[in-house]
């Protein structure tokens, strides 16, 4: 989130739309009904009516798959409409950038494409063919009037002038009244002083077009002046309550800690990586923060090697992994490399891909060619026994399985981080089980066996006997000493900012890493959780900071630096004076002197830089400020995003399976650069009448996950006892199909029985001529547990697609049919 | 002084924590179930399921509606199973907290009269004809504690508090929910403990969600009784 779970509570206006926030998120729903209990209205934009649409002032329908093509109807009814805040646009964003001659976009193609015969990926783009005009200084060319024919706001313009009203409500079923309710009562949160939020969650993200599904509302998000403000922002509900740390200590194969990036085959050196990685604005007003990457490259470095990361050695940087160029290691890509035998060992650690995974069967297949799994959980699950399942054959099966028991969270001391990026210390409730044990200390003693195994030899035993492995208080996993060492430590005596560090003290914060080898920090972000004043995380004061709207500033502790609400720059104007006055978070009180600011002074929320404001109280501009949005490297908030693999503007392509034969936006059906795998075991059908329904999966309150903790709780399983299908009441009719009868459901994949959920909450739809059905399942069951073994995983039904940009797998959009048993 | 819930059913999402949290509490089993097609479940009260949220989809007024009423004891101010049982070892109301407690003597009672004194069916009679219900987590009230069920609720639908306060936000809460839906009410306020606030026709969310809705006679033992006055109690008859 770039906001965080209680500022919701100060939204006027929020839009829950790929999310069911009071099933999946019920807590969130205290601070959803405070807002709305304070006037703001709420928006369920969902293919089914939930109990969040239950609670909504305004619920409408859409065709699972078609988010861009209602956002993109809403950003041109804001566009025609001129209800896009014009100070906020001009002054924030990078709408006033002019982009070069070589941009074009035609027939769903942006400039710079190229197909991939290869795959998975169907074609890739080469993104110089998007780049700013620069200016003599190497400075994008800005036209702050927006008039300008290639300026941003311009093309953004032309792009979603396609998006119109009929055009819409074709393609994602939605009646035409519907989508202006929604648009009028979303859009009026572009007047000045007030914010609209939007909580999303796996229903945006889980499609072939996941990332620009986001991007979309970021853009409307921008262009109304809702980001950085109290009540506004792009706010992710993540699906698992310490996800947010998973990513942020970069367990993803492109990542490293704090979002920093693998490096490549190619980057052959520690100053060719820093080099290759470290972005460059020639503009004094942006503070590209990513400038100070290789801080934060060396700091991890010097963290996992310690004493033996030295300049002469680039700091280990040679003992660390790379990927090769052009190559791409995701989740989806280790068990498609599995299933063609490419990788033999593989451990399942706390998580249960064979009922996790989209197209589940070919993920189960893949495992029969293991020659070990450790599967590290708290109970069995259907990866761990995945060779006794269904479909397998014992027999044929050589997988050594080991079952290493953990513990649960409760029975741990540690930190998770929330969605809003609040880290929260957590202490030891019951004690771990019989032979169960913490993640921590299996992940501890299996480094030392892995150590002890490379010191006696073994290729390349550099990077692991270098390895700094000192975790441990009296024999056990220490948390705090990890938490610690994530946070940082001076490595040596050395002068910052004038101020005497002490060698073994912890870093302040993240502006006092070097890139010479003198600091240490396993996560640059994270640098300010553990300082000399204490654990940060562990705080619980209730007390609120003086603008009064939620922060609780010494509640947890959050990244970066504490700050609560980021871009909060942009929640003021160029003056540094809010932009509402009533639920402001950062002020400027510096000191004024005949119409300028003397004195540097920010209250409320941390402000995202200290610097001044852009310009004085008599309107004069300052050279000492800086741009608010600070991570990008211009300083300003993308509405045009020239980095991202499947284009600068978002467009709506089609689900790889999808129910119509042409897609009313453009001759391209599937999204061009979407991942498609090509295996046997990834069959798919689209607009195929032996799969007719568009089908997709979600969760609910009473289960968690594919269903490991919850379908073992007997309370759990007395409230929902079987998976199934959801349909509509003319679906049920077509089918001749019973309320609570067990019916089959089918993709191109494999088939699944379940129990028919017959109601109004599902309704047709109208898709140009024809009545498309939708049907629903939730994926929390598997054979495992209950003992029948009948109830079983949706991802067997879900398809072999994946988003260009991350390649998470398009779980929320498939073709399927309904039948009875 | 007695102790009084609202359950503010326009704020409830149907989560079920509070169904949980009470077998939780009580240390109640599950009950074997299956979908009978919808999320409901159990389908109704029993000697184990003492709290039970029922979901109905209407359609009122050209709209769908899901409506959600977390069904449990309404602890009567004047509990018709109390009189009809007459029999203070078995069911009796604490004076203190106007909790309305059964005991294991209401084996000795007639679980089905008790039932059916009760305007609300929720007394429930177990395999050891043991009759159950919610009883207000009497013993957590005692001990400075909310019921399991207001505690968990993470939406505030549920909120616990003095008679006189609890009434005093009722009146309040139903001020603001009228502004959107007119013909919301608050059910029985004047004869219950448990006060639900509807936005619309309480029949659409449960068959005895107001005490006139069910058909309700009086035993010739109660009728006697009542004749008789306070004589009778006295000699127990």
């Amino acid at each position: 989130m770039t906001n965080h779970w209680i500022d919701i509570k100060n939204s006027d206006c929020i839009l829950i739309m790929g999310s069911n926030a009071a099933e999946n998120h019920p807590v969130s729903f205290k601070y959803v009904t405070q807002a709305m209990e304070n006037g703001a209205k709420l928006i369920s934009v969902d293919p089914r009516f939930t109990r969040t649409s239950a609670k909504a002032d305004i619920y409408t329908a859409l065709r699972s798959g078609t988010d861009i093509a209602f956002l993109g109807g809403m950003l041109k009814y804001i566009l025609d409409n001129d209800l896009y805040n014009k100070e906020y646009t001009a002054a924030y964003t990078n709408a006033g950038f002019i982009v070069g001659k070589s941009f074009g976009f035609d027939d769903g193609l942006f400039a710079g494409y190229s197909k991939n015969e290869k795959g998975p990926a169907l074609g890739r783009y080469d993104k110089s063919a998007w780049a700013f005009e620069m200016d003599d200084d190497g400075v994008p060319r800005m036209d702050k009037s927006l008039s300008h024919e290639r300026c941003v706001f311009q093309l953004l313009k032309k792009h979603f002038s396609r998006y119109d009203l009929d055009t819409v409500s074709q393609v994602t079923g939605t009646p035409r009244q519907d989508l202006l309710t929604v648009y009028k009562t979303y859009a009026a949160t572009g007047a000045r002083a007030k914010a609209g939020t939007i909580m999303y969650a796996m229903g945006w993200t889980q499609h072939t077009v996941g990332t620009q599904n986001i991007r979309t509302m970021a853009i409307i998000q921008l262009l109304l002046g809702n980001m950085g403000v109290a009540g506004g922002g792009v706010n992710a509900l993540r699906g698992e309550s310490n996800v947010q740390g998973s990513t942020d200590h970069c367990l993803l194969w492109h990542i490293w800690p704090g979002y920093l990036k693998t490096p490549r085959a190619s980057n052959t050196s520690l100053e060719a990586y820093n080099t290759k990685w470290t972005p460059e604005s020639k503009d004094p007003l942006s503070a590209n923060w990513w400038a100070n990457y290789p801080k934060y490259s060396v700091s991890m470095l010097k963290s996992f090697f310690g004493d033996a990361a030295t300049p002469d050695n680039q700091f280990g940087y040679n003992w660390l992994p790379k990927v090769d160029d052009d190559k791409v290691y995701s989740w989806s890509d280790l068990f498609d490399a599995m299933y063609q035998k490419d990788i033999r060992g593989f451990f399942a650690w706390g998580q249960n891909p064979a009922c996790s995974g989209s197209n589940a069967a070919k993920i189960r297949k893949a495992m029969e060619n293991l020659d070990w799994m450790v599967n590290v959980n708290i109970f069995d699950n259907e990866t761990g026994s995945f060779w006794k399942g269904p479909k397998a054959d014992p027999k044929k099966i050589r997988t050594e399985v080991f079952m290493l028991p953990a513990s649960v969270s409760v029975e741990k001391e540690g930190s998770i981080t929330n969605s809003g990026r609040w880290m929260q210390w957590r202490y030891q409730g019951p004690k771990p089980l019989g032979n169960s044990r913490p993640d921590g200390d299996i992940i501890l003693e299996l480094g030392h066996w892995i150590k002890k195994a490379y010191a006696a030899g073994g290729v390349f035993p550099d990077a692991i006997v270098n390895l700094k492995w000192d975790y441990e208080s009296n024999g056990a996993y220490d948390p705090h000493k990890v938490a610690k060492e994530i946070n940082g430590y001076f490595t040596k005596d050395v002068t910052v900012k004038d101020k005497l560090c002490k060698k073994g003290t912890l870093v302040p914060s993240f502006a006092w890493l070097q890139d010479d080898g003198s600091t240490s920090s396993g996560n640059w972000l994270y640098c300010n959780s553990y300082t000399e004043k204490g654990n940060m995380s562990a705080r619980r004061s209730q007390k609120d900071a003086e603008n009064n709207i939620g922060l609780y500033p010494e509640f947890a502790w959050c990244w970066p630096v504490n700050r609560r609400i980021i871009y909060n720059r942009a929640s003021v104007d160029p003056k540094g004076q809010p932009w509402d006055k009533k639920d402001w978070v950062i002020k400027f009180a510096g000191d004024v002197k005949d119409g300028k600011y003397v004195s540097q002074k920010w209250i409320g929320d941390v402000p995202d830089g200290g610097w001044y404001p852009l310009e004085n109280p008599d309107g004069s501009r300052r050279d000492d400020a800086r741009y608010p949005f600070i991570m990008r490297k211009h300083g300003h908030g993308q509405i045009f995003g020239p980095g991202l693999a499947d284009g600068p503007f978002p467009e709506h392509y089609e689900p790889l399976e999808c129910p119509v034969e042409k897609n009313l936006f453009s001759s391209q059906m599937t999204s061009p650069t979407a991942v498609v795998y090509r295996t046997e075991a990834d069959a798919h059908a689209t607009c195929d009448p032996r799969f007719p329904f568009v089908g997709t999966t979600y969760r609910v309150t009473e289960h968690w996950q594919t269903g490991l903790m919850t379908r073992t709780q007997e309370w759990l399983m007395e409230l929902q006892p079987a998976v199934f299908v959801e349909m509509s009441e003319e679906l049920a009719a077509l089918r001749g199909i019973e309320n609570g009868e067990r019916v089959k459901v089918a993709s191109a994949r494999a088939s699944l029985e379940c129990t028919a959920i017959v109601t109004r909450r599902f309704k047709p739809f109208q898709i140009g001529y024809a009545t498309v059905h939708q049907v629903g399942i939730p994926w929390h069951y598997g054979w495992r547990w209950p003992a029948s073994g009948a109830e079983e995983s949706a991802n067997l039904l879900t398809p072999p697609s994946g988003d260009p940009n991350t390649r998470i797998p398009e779980t929320k959009a498939f073709m399927v049919n309904v039948t009875k048993l | 002084m007695t102790m009084s819930i609202l359950i503010d059913t326009t704020v409830c999402t149907a989560c079920r924590a509070c169904q949980v949290a009470c077998k939780q509490w009580h240390d109640l089993p599950a009950e074997q179930t299956t979908n009978t097609g919808g999320f409901q479940n159990p389908d109704n009260l029993s000697f184990t399921t003492y709290k039970l949220v029922r979901m109905n989809e209407e359609q009122i007024d050209g709209k769908l509606q899901w409506l959600f009423f977390p069904d449990q004891c309404r602890h009567c101010v004047d509990p018709p199973c109390l009189e009809t049982a007459f029999d203070e070892q078995a069911i009796y109301q604490d004076s203190m907290t106007g909790a309305v407690v059964y005991t294991r003597y209401t084996k000795r009672l007639d679980a089905e009269e008790i039932n059916y004194s009760c305007p609300y069916d929720i007394p429930r009679k177990g395999p050891d004809s043991i009759i159950a219900k919610c009883d207000f987590c009497n013993e957590r009230i005692h001990n400075g504690l909310e019921p399991a069920c207001v505690k968990v609720c993470p939406t505030g639908a549920m909120r616990f508090g003095t008679r006189k306060k609890i009434l005093a936000d009722a009146a309040a809460r139903l001020e603001t929910v009228k502004k959107k839906y007119p013909g919301a009410a608050l059910l029985d306020p004047e004869a219950t403990n448990v006060i639900y606030l509807v936005a619309f026709d309480p029949t659409l969310y449960a068959k005895n969600a107001v005490a006139d809705t069910r058909q309700q006679g009086i035993s010739r033992q109660v009728a006697l009784r009542r004749m008789m006055g306070p004589v009778v109690r006295m000699m127990r008859i």
